[in-house]
Order: structure tokens, then C-alpha cells, then sequence
């Protein structure tokens, strides 16, 4: 994590959550025990706090009903993760509740659902697990404390005789006992915990676990085999109507020149055609067409005359950004350093030998199954806004913008998500929404067709890297310049405290764009520059796509330093463990990341046995997402390259160090989803600009992996019993390099640019 | 106003006689199970069974349907206890779950003609449906697992038939 982040309050104007200086309150409520942290601290009694009608959303972080039904609001979007039911996991072990009686929902923006460490409603980064762990814990506990106090004076036993597990608080002296729902029952329990007392509170040691390590059933999976999960394209308002979208031949920076609607007025059904007035900036050029159905809306979309004005990126193309990208990294003067430690330029002077190499990757569409869509209804003063969305803190206030009101009167109504992927950080599909359901005077749910969500991507943007490396007399890595030049998606949003303060004081930059590239090697002479691509930020908006940086950074970094292990006759092995020797600030996690690249190597049989000619192994091992968030993740990858180029994944090995498991399977799941998404960025996805426009627009064009394509995948997850980590990401960055340096070593090829086709193996080959 | 056999059910929709199937379910029937992915039979999303075979539902007309029996998801089993259900629970396979109501009704199609299908016949059958979180090998262990219990339950019903 960036630990320097905390969002305040620039986006909503509220105050944000911090939970350390906020009681716990624990109180009877007319729908049973409720239990969350107090909104504002010291001016309301527990009671009125949390008896206070809820219109729009549960106030509470969990409550407990009469029947013992145990119900966990969850502040995460859950696109997949099951976060919502790992949180109710991590309250259920200190609770000691049974996981029979454990249900989640979803809150809205609240702030009061903030992340307690973030301070905003965000998910991404692979954080939630870690960063939540703690306090759902001691939100568990502090329930189990009221509930064991109450049995206890109902008993008329000290708490401290009573043993609490599977809803069921007993005392061994008596054999008698009372379940939670009995003691919810039977009156009012009021507690408040200080934060001096919350945090007093002593939690489980792992060796008293009975849930964390358990892979509980996920709370969600059965309403996702039977169609009755909700997700954001299933809202159904009364009175409400259909929003589809046109939208320009331009990624970014159309106009609307003028809308002819005489063949849409023929559509039945049609009712108008709005042109969007985006204060926000968050779209351009979009016309909407709403109808009474969305049949009958897209038609009328198709049937929409609608002439534009280009705009200034109308002739980019991604070749314009990459040559612009190259310009831009030949520049001395470019960028802010992230990294700047030792004296490179001196070190270059006495290396005995320097290796350059250039590693690119193309523009990436996150295409999540559900496409973009959100549902607008105004009541009253109120915005309710239905939609899937993964930072609520944000999105709210951009649909404040769309609907020219104060973020306080927007309510954000959170649905699963059928995807998120980093897509759906992005707050666009509540513009046409907002503004259409304005316009019409009625509830508009607007859906994006696939082509609307594909060319309006918030795009892993198309990235370039220059890796100048410097080699001593033993082949010893002494000196590296790592030069990275991509849009900077994070500054887009306009929250400075997102942005990383350069090394040297010198302005902020976008650390999503260079994280990983501060690895756990030592190298004692290191600069990474940060080079923000204007032109790219401007034609191709870019966004947080599953793992974000070290998705390329690791491509660059985990590519070169086998380039330079080949170079000097070295095993790429060995020379990442030489150089993971752990000292100064690497210290720990640089053991663990050795740890895990033994565990890969020794599972995929790496260096044990003679290969066919054509097959290959190739390592690589990663510190995603961050430094301070790390998961220690390494591949062996094995393919078998044909003499056409082409490439089959025999088999992709991946062991993993997450510290502490909260759902052993779903870690796996996770991880395995994680490496399947890194073989499809290392061969299957890649977008094009084409005068100012993204050229795929479905899945004939753009094309993720299918079942066929899915290689045999082990996964090894190592817990060496320090804090949860995060999985969603870290397993997406190591695939690439493992790939492209298996390729290598099955036939020599060296491929530097994303995605790797068989053209340019064939072509390497023959180099 | 077409009338729809659905579910085992005969409903009549508002709606155009080009309109897609997918839309009437979901819009004028309200059953949103059976998902929008892609539009133009890419992704599977939308599959349901017409007359036992899986279709695309964003594919198909509902003049194409009339007459005909459709299935979707919600209609799959009685109380989402078909062995597939059973064994998407099993296996945990959702994710996301967008895609998983077309997976199983990619799959309902091809167990109900294939008790026992290779590990090459069910990737050739599911090839068409994406999903985006990845959960291929889970889905192919459900796959497997559901067809298993499919053929003992069939197996016992014989033995108590023959005895």
C-alpha cells in the first residue's frame, strides 16, 4: 500500500471514518442486537444511534435478530472475491457464531462503512482482507463480550466461567447454556466500548482459530447457481425505463455537433434522445436513448442520427502513443523518480558490462461479464443511484456532479458485481443514468451494450519500459535505471492524496503506474522514473485493471533480470535467489520471496530433468501488489514452442505466500483466476487505438481465454503466520515473465512486448 | 402479443415478435437469471434450452420460440437441487457468477445427452461460454462431479426397477 493514503474528505465533503477514535456500540434495536462503531463520537447515547431508522441501508456493521440470524453489512464490492462472506468469516471466529447462522448485504456509501484504513469506500489493490482483518475481529469480539455478559448476569456466573462457540454461550461448572438468539431475545443489552477499551481487547492467537483457516461454504455461491443473485443490470424500479447508449467514434474528447432523432421518433416505445452535459468529465460526445424498454432503447440508439467533432485525439493511434511514450523516456528531464537510491550514473562508469532492453504492452479492456449499467431514480431531494460499483466514495460524488447536487443527497445502492476486475472503480455508467433519468422525469436504468463497454474502457493503459542495467566483473546486477511511461489512471481521478510524493520531493506521481518496480533485490545503485504519457492519459483514459502496475512493471523487471542472468552464463534461478539476499530494507520479505520461488521451483520439477527440444521452463517471482501489501508469489512456467512460433502452456506452477489463510479454497480459487487472467494478458488480450478509437469492440476481436485455452495450473499457498495478505492480484504479474522467459529458453526467442504472438516468437527466433 | 412456453408455464409478453428472447424473459417476465454478456452469441451469458438444446437466448427471436418449450435457470429444477446446481456448490465454482447461470444451462444441455462425457467433449461443448473470473477448471470438475451423480442415481433407479 501507498501508506501515505488516506482519502479525507475531497471527494464527498463528509467526515471520514477513523475508527480509532470511535466507540463500539453495541445496542437492542427493534429488529434485535445491533453493533457498529458510532457515527459521531460522543454526541448520541448508543441507543438513539442505533435505533435510528435506517431508510436507505442498515446503520450497523452486523446485527443479530431474535432468531439468531447473524446479518454482516459489508463496505467491500464483492465481484468475485466473496469478500463480503470472508469478512462475515473473520467476525464469525470472534464472535463465535455458527457459520449456519452467518448472512452478508451490501452496504451503500455511507461514509460510515468506510474502509478503516483507507478512510473511503474503495476495493481494489488486493487490501480488503488485510487491511479489514482487525477491525471485523474486534467488531467480532466486542459482540461475543456483550452477549457473554448478558448470558452471565442472566446465569448469575462471572462472564469469565462461560465459553462461547457455535452461537451457543455455555457454562461447563452447570452444564447449563443459551444460545445468541435467546439472550437477543430476552432484553435490552446496551455496551459501549471505548477505543481505548476496543483495542484493549485481546483477540484469538491462530492456534485458537475455528474458522480463520476453514473453508467455509461462501455465503454467496448458492443465489449464483440458481439466476437469484442481483446484480446491477437486475434492478427493477417502478415506472422505470430503458437508457441506451450511442457513443462516439472517439475513445476521448468528442463533441456532439447535433442529434437527429426523426427515425429514432418512429422506434416504439422511444421517449427522448438526451445529449450528455458531463461537468464531471467523465465522458464525452455520449448520446443516450431512452425508451420503454431497452429493446426498444437500442433500437432507437441505432435509429439516432448523431454527427460529431473528433476532438483533439481523433487521429491517435497506439503506435502515436508509443512513439510518444519513447520521446518522452529519451528525455533527461522527464518524470519524478520513485525509486533513487545509490549513484546509477556512477556505477554505469565502472560496470564491466551494461545491458538496455525495451519492454512494451498494449492497451488492455477489463470486459467484465456484466457490462457497464446503473439504474437512477430521483425522490425528492434524493438521488438513489443501483449500480455495482467499487468505489462508492467517489462514484457517489461524480453522480453528484452528473446530477448538480451536493454528494450528500446521492445514495449509492451496492449490487454484487458481475465483475469488477478494477472496471467498475469508475463511476461513467451513473452519467447517462443520472442525466437521462433527469431528463425523462422517471427511473432510467441504462445498459451499456458490449460494443459501449469495450470502446469506453477505462483501459489498462498501453505502457512502455526502458530497463538500463550495469553488471559488475562477477555478473553481479549493480546498477539499474527502469524508466516507465504510461498514462497515469490514478491522477485521473483528482484525489491528490492518491498520488505518491516523488523520492526527492519534486511533485507527485502516480505509484499505480510504478509499483513492483521497487523490488525486494538488492541492487544498491537503483532509480525508477515515473513518465507520465499525456497523449495517452488524454485518448485513452485509463484505469486500474486486475493487479494495475505490476502487471507491467514485473513483465520489464522479471524479464530483464533473466536477460541478465543468460547474459553471464548464470541459472535465472539462482541469480534472482543470489540477489534476494535480504539485506537493508528488504529484510523479510526478501526470504520470503526466495522461500516461495524454492516452493515453485522444487513443485514443477525446475532443473531436475532434461526437456524435449521445443519445451521450455522459465521462473519468475513477484512482490505484487506493493511493498508494504506484498504477497510473495513465483511461477515456474513450462511451454513448448512449436517451429511456427507457436506457443503451448503446458503448465503453469505457482506457489504463493499470503501470510495467513482466512478460506484456504477460496485462496486457490483466487489465485488460479489470478494466474488464468496473466496467461490471458501474456497471449490472448490486446486492444488497439485507431484514429482516436479502441478498434475491438467484442468478444470476435478482443478475446479472453476460454476453457481450451486453460493449461494444467498447480498452486501451492504457503502461510508463514504473519498478517493476511491479499490474492485477487499478486498471481495476474507473474505469469508473463515466466512465460516469455520459458520461451527463451525453449527457443531462444526473447519477446519484450505484450501480448506475445506467435509472429514475433517466429520472428525472435530466427533474430 | 406472443405466448411463450416457459418453465413449464405459458405466458404471453408485450413485446415485438423480433424481440430477443433474452430481453422478454428478462424484462417483460422480470426472470434475470439468464444474463446480457455480449449481444452477439459470443459469451454464453444467455444461454437457455429451447426444446432441450441450449440456445442464445440474445440470439433468438421470440418468433423463433413460439410454440417451443424454454427453460432458463430459474426453471431448471424445482428448488436449484438439479445435480449441476448441486455441484457448482460443491465444487464452489462461482465467482463472480454473472456467467455461471449459462454455464449450467450450457451444461444441463449436454448431460442430458451425454451421461458420461470425456474431459475433451465437455471443453469442445463449453467453449463458447466465457468466463471472465476464470473458473474453468472448477466448472469442469462440476461438470464431471454432476454427471457421476447422475449416472448412480440413474444406475440405482435401474437396480430398483430390476428388483
Amino acid at each position: 500500500m501507498n501508506t501515505h493514503v488516506k482519502v479525507a474528505d475531497v471527494t464527498t465533503g463528509r467526515e471520514s471514518a477513523d475508527l480509532s477514535r470511535r466507540s463500539f456500540l453495541v445496542g437492542t434495536a427493534a429488529a434485535g442486537l445491533a453493533l457498529g462503531y458510532s457515527a459521531v463520537p460522543g454526541m448520541l447515547g448508543a441507543d438513539q444511534a442505533l435505533a435510528a431508522p435506517a431508510n436507505f441501508d442498515p446503520s450497523v456493521w452486523y446485527s443479530i435478530a431474535p432468531d439468531g440470524i447473524v446479518t454482516v453489512t459489508c463496505g467491500k464490492a464483492d465481484m468475485g472475491q466473496h469478500i463480503a462472506s470472508t469478512m462475515a468469516q473473520i467476525i464469525c471466529e470472534e464472535l463465535g457464531a455458527n457459520w449456519k447462522d452467518m448472512r452478508v448485504q451490501l452496504a451503500s456509501n455511507d461514509p460510515k462503512f468506510n474502509d478503516p484504513v483507507l478512510g473511503a469506500q474503495i476495493t481494489g489493490g488486493s487490501w480488503s482482507t488485510m487491511m479489514n482483518f482487525d477491525a471485523m475481529s474486534r467488531a467480532g469480539a466486542a459482540g461475543r463480550i456483550a452477549l457473554t455478559d448478558a448470558a452471565a448476569a442472566a446465569m448469575g456466573v462471572p462472564a469469565s466461567e462461560l465459553v462461547v462457540r457455535d452461537s451457543v454461550i455455555s457454562n461447563p461448572k452447570s452444564r447449563k447454556s443459551t444460545t445468541f438468539a435467546e439472550v437477543v431475545k430476552s432484553g435490552k443489552i446496551t455496551k459501549t466500548f471505548t477505543p481505548d477499551e476496543l483495542k484493549a481487547i485481546k483477540l484469538k492467537t491462530a492456534d485458537q482459530y475455528t474458522m480463520i483457516g476453514v473453508s467455509v461454504p461462501q455465503l454467496d455461491i448458492p443465489s449464483k447457481t440458481n439466476g437469484s443473485a442481483k446484480y446491477g443490470i437486475d434492478v427493477m424500479l417502478p415506472g422505470m425505463v430503458y437508457g441506451a447508449l450511442v457513443t462516439p467514434p472517439v475513445r476521448y474528447g468528442a463533441t456532439v455537433k447535433s442529434v437527429d432523432d426523426s427515425a429514432a421518433k418512429k422506434v416504439p416505445g422511444f421517449i427522448k434522445a438526451v445529449t450528455l452535459d458531463d461537468k464531471t468529465g467523465t465522458t464525452t460526445g455520449w448520446v443516450v436513448a431512452v425508451a420503454n424498454t431497452y429493446v426498444n432503447a437500442r433500437k432507437a440508439a441505432e435509429a439516432l442520427k448523431v454527427s460529431y467533432d473528433g476532438g483533439p485525439n481523433a487521429k491517435l493511434s497506439s503506435q502515436s502513443l508509443l512513439d510518444e511514450a519513447k520521446r518522452l523516456q529519451s528525455l533527461d528531464d522527464s518524470g519524478l523518480f520513485f525509486v533513487k537510491d545509490g549513484d546509477t550514473a556512477a556505477a554505469f562508469g565502472t560496470a564491466a558490462k551494461v545491458m538496455e532492453a525495451e519492454y512494451t504492452t498494449n492497451i488492455n479492456i477489463h470486459a467484465p461479464l456484466e457490462p457497464m449499467t446503473a439504474t437512477a431514480q430521483q425522490q425528492g431531494d434524493i438521488w438513489h443511484i443501483y449500480t455495482g460499483n467499487q468505489f462508492a466514495t467517489r462514484s457517489g460524488a461524480i453522480a453528484a456532479g452528473a446530477a448538480g447536487v451536493d454528494p450528500k443527497f446521492v445514495v449509492m445502492h451496492q449490487m454484487w458485481l458481475g465483475g469488477g476486475f478494477g472496471r467498475r472503480l469508475d463511476a461513467d455508467m451513473t452519467v447517462p443514468a443520472v442525466q437521462a433519468a433527469k431528463a425523462v422525469g422517471k427511473p432510467v436504468k441504462v445498459i451499456y451494450s458490449r460494443e459501449n463497454d469495450m470502446t469506453m474502457d477505462f483501459s489498462r493503459p498501453l505502457t512502455f519500459q526502458k530497463i538500463k542495467a550495469g553488471l559488475d566483473g562477477d555478473g553481479k546486477l549493480i546498477a539499474m535505471n527502469h524508466d516507465v511511461v504510461s498514462a497515469w489512471p490514478t491522477k485521473r481521478w483528482g484525489i491528490p492524496d492518491f498520488l505518491t510524493p516523488s523520492v526527492d520531493k519534486k511533485g507527485g506521481l502516480d505509484g499505480f503506474t510504478v509499483n513492483g518496480a521497487d523490488f525486494f533485490y538488492t541492487v544498491p545503485n537503483h532509480n525508477v522514473r515515473a513518465i507520465l504519457n499525456e497523449m495517452a492519459h488524454n485518448a485513452t483514459p485509463s484505469g486500474q485493471l486486475r493487479s494495475v502496475a505490476p502487471g507491467w512493471t514485473f513483465w520489464a523487471v522479471e524479464s530483464m533480470v533473466d536477460e541478465l542472468a543468460h547474459s553471464v552464463g548464470k541459472d535465472p534461478a539462482q541469480y534472482r535467489i543470489d540477489m534476494l539476499d535480504g539485506k537493508g530494507a528488504n529484510a523479510g520479505g526478501a526470504q520470503r520471496l526466495r522461500n516461495t520461488l524454492l516452493a515453485a521451483m522444487g513443485m514443477s520439477g525446475y532443473g531436475t530433468k532434461e526437456l524435449p527440444k521445443g519445451e521450455g521452463m522459465g521462473v519468475a517471482c513477484v512482490s505484487s501488489q506493493e511493498r508494504a501489501t506484498a504477497s510473495w508469489t513465483a511461477c515456474v512456467a513450462h511451454v513448448a514452442v512449436a517451429p511456427s512460433g507457436e506457443i503451448k502452456v503446458k503448465k503453469l506452477t505457482v506457489a504463493t505466500d499470503v501470510g495467513t489463510q482466512v478460506h484456504p479454497d477460496n485462496i486457490r480459487a483466487q489465485v488460479e483466476g489470478a494466474a488464468l487472467w496473466g496467461l490471458s494478458l501474456a497471449l490472448y488480450e490486446k486492444a488497439t487505438l485507431k484514429d482516436g478509437g479502441i478498434e475491438q469492440t467484442n468478444f470476435d476481436t478482443y478475446t479472453p481465454l476460454r476453457m481450451s485455452q486453460v493449461p494444467e495450473v498447480a498452486v501451492s499457498v504457503i502461510a508463514n503466520g504473519d498478517k493476511a495478505t491479499g490474492v485477487g492480484e499478486p498471481a495476474v504479474t507473474v505469469i508473463a515473465p515466466a512465460i516469455g522467459n520459458a520461451i527463451f529458453n525453449a527457443c531462444g526467442a526473447r519477446i519484450r512486448s505484450l501480448p506475445i504472438t506467435a509472429e514475433a516468437v517466429k520472428g525472435a527466433m530466427k533474430a | 402479443m406472443p405466448n411463450l412456453n416457459i418453465n413449464g408455464r405459458n405466458m404471453s409478453v408485450e413485446a415485438a415478435s423480433d424481440t430477443p428472447l433474452l430481453w422478454a424473459i428478462r424484462e417483460q417476465l422480470q426472470m434475470t437469471g439468464t444474463k446480457f454478456g455480449c449481444g452477439a452469441g459470443l459469451c454464453g451469458a444467455c444461454t437457455v434450452h429451447v426444446n432441450g438444446e441450449a440456445v442464445r437466448s440474445c440470439q433468438t427471436s421470440l418468433s423463433e420460440v413460439a410454440g417451443k418449450k424454454i427453460t432458463t435457470i430459474e426453471g431448471l429444477s424445482a428448488k436449484g437441487d438439479h445435480p449441476l446446481q448441486k455441484a457448482w456448490i460443491a465444487e464452489q465454482v462461482p465467482q463472480c457468477g454473472y456467467c455461471q447461470s449459462g454455464q449450467i444451462m450450457q451444461a444441463a444441455a449436454l448431460l442430458s445427452k451425454n451421461a458420461n462425457p470425456t474431459k475433451e467433449e465437455v471443453v469442445e461443448h463449453m467453449d463458447g461460454n466465457l468466463c471472465r473470473c476464470m473458473t474453468y477448471s472448477r466448472i469442469q470438475k462440476a461438470i464431471m462431479r454432476a454427471a457421476s451423480e447422475m449416472r448412480t442415481a440413474s444406475n440405482s433407479g435401474t437396480e430398483r426397477r430390476a428388483t
